[in-house]
């Protein structure tokens, strides 16, 4: 019982409690995982139009792509674009005459390799939403006089988000849990916090076992906003039952 | 891109593939048995067991599969006076590599128990009632009906996660495992080539992916005799 209320205190929010560094890094989380999201759906939207319009060249680039994002560990990623860019960007400035070293925010890294790794998920979920749309709707629209674009826009994009909603809610799943892994190039969110705070005090398991219960509480409150979103969307079709 | 490094990394490399495989086949055949388990609890009919296999599946499909390999290696090792005293402190609970072929059953075991339990549900019931008009008895519509069918039916997904086995594998390297992952890792640290070592890690794992579900699909067209064109 002692040893309980002890572990609880290290969760407190006063002296010698982490609770407040945890809430942070709960907020980090979210923050993380929302920025490579929305840039993950930009990626993924525009490399599924690559993919369903685009010509030869663009839709193998495309299939390279999505297909080294689905086979590559999510770790590999991370780790080739936080120690590959320096080299990469210090190699352009040198190029242009700049000797001076430059480091990328790790925030910046860590958003730009999650948001890489959704968008790959992502082009197959819109890829596939996009061609769920009937083309006898395309042709109407053409039909009407629209031209391509405001085909896409008025007719594609709207049906587009309505069936893409569960995938993309199982994208936003994956994204949360694999923030953690930034936690290995020195973000302060759940994982990287619960790994300081389990050093300092050589207690792991309290640590452990709160980011993993803030994780499930995110998972679950996030699953419910998507739930609300899909019903939103689905409010003009009707249902059998 | 210097194209020696990449082939020199890549014969360095194949030593590592051994242990990841090491790492994800004995994790994929526990968890394939646990899974099992869970579908069964899930879909007994008891409120209570039912109850536990959600929850399990709950938790360990809304965690980072790091919380959980950090949770049992470190968390866990916080009781070792327990482990101690009930004999499993030297081996498993000290020991890196069985923490983390742990872990990757518990958490494969999580998704493969929906993968069983869609299968099983996907079975149509027109086929075992003709099976029981056929006199055949529970056990029998079990074994010849129902389960051939249900691994067809489940095979699909069952590749994809034996895929997202192979990718999480390399988690292992954070808790000091070397494997793939690893062992790129630390020639980077030699070498600071982290394009050419990481290129010929990511070309390993897409091989052995391809040989994944290469082999998922072979063994679908075995499974699938009818579904052939004759020839």
């Amino acid at each position: 019982m002692q040893g309980l209320i002890d572990s609880l205190k290290l969760m407190s929010f006063g002296e010698g409690g982490w609770g407040y560094q945890f809430l942070l890094a709960a907020g980090m989380t979210i923050l993380l995982s929302t920025a490579s999201y929305i840039f993950g759906l930009v990626v993924g939207l525009i490399a599924a139009c690559l993919k369903v319009w685009g010509g030869f060249v663009l839709r193998g680039l495309m299939e390279i792509y999505t297909t080294i994002i689905r086979g590559v560990p999510e770790l590999l990623i991370i780790y080739l674009l936080f120690f590959g860019n320096e080299a990469a960007i210090n190699a352009i400035l040198g190029m242009m005459g700049i000797v001076e070293p430059f480091r990328l925010n790790e925030f910046v890294i860590g958003v730009f390799a999650v948001g890489l790794i959704s968008g790959g998920y992502a082009t197959e979920v819109f890829r596939g939403a996009i061609q769920t749309v009937p083309h006898g709707q395309i042709e109407a629209g053409k039909a009407f006089g629209m031209h391509g674009f405001l085909t896409f826009r008025r007719i594609i994009l709207p049906q587009t988000i309505r069936l893409a909603l569960p995938g993309l809610g199982n994208i936003w799943q994956l994204i949360l849990k694999d923030t953690a892994l930034v936690s290995v190039v020195g973000v302060t969110e759940l994982m990287r916090i619960s790994q300081v705070a389990a050093r300092s005090t050589r207690e792991p398991f309290p640590f452990y076992i709160t980011a993993a219960i803030l994780f499930l509480v995110i998972t679950t409150f996030s699953t419910k906003l998507f739930r609300k979103a899909e019903a939103h969307y689905d409010r003009s079709v009707r249902r059998a039952s | 891109m210097d194209l020696d490094l990449i082939l020199q990394t890549f014969g360095k490399l194949i030593g590592g593939a051994g242990t990841t495989i090491a790492l994800i086949v004995p994790a994929l055949m526990l968890g394939i048995v646990l899974a099992t388990v869970l579908a069964v609890m899930r879909m007994s009919g008891n409120g209570l067991l039912s109850r536990l296999a959600r929850g399990y599946v709950f938790v360990f499909r809304g965690t980072p599969l790091l919380v959980q390999i950090f949770l049992i290696y470190f968390g866990l090792g916080q009781f070792s006076a327990l482990w101690k005293s009930l004999g499993v402190w030297d081996w498993p609970m000290r020991e890196a590599f069985p923490c983390a072929v742990i872990a990757f059953a518990l958490n494969t075991a999580a998704y493969t128990s929906e993968i069983i339990r869609g299968g099983l549900l996907a079975v149509p019931f027109g086929q075992i009632e003709a099976a029981r008009a056929c006199g055949m008895s529970r056990l029998t519509v079990f074994r010849r009906i129902t389960v051939p069918i249900a691994i067809r039916q489940a095979l699909p997904a069952y590749g994809n996660e034996v895929i997202l086995m192979v990718k999480a594998s390399s988690l292992a390297s954070i808790i000091t495992i070397m494997e793939i992952t690893g062992i790129a890792k630390q020639i980077n640290s030699q070498t600071f080539a982290p394009f050419e070592v990481f290129t010929a890690a990511g070309i390993l794992y897409l091989a052995m992916n391809f040989v994944v579900a290469m082999g998922i699909r072979g063994v679908e067209w075995k499974l699938t005799p009818h579904m052939r064109r004759r020839a």
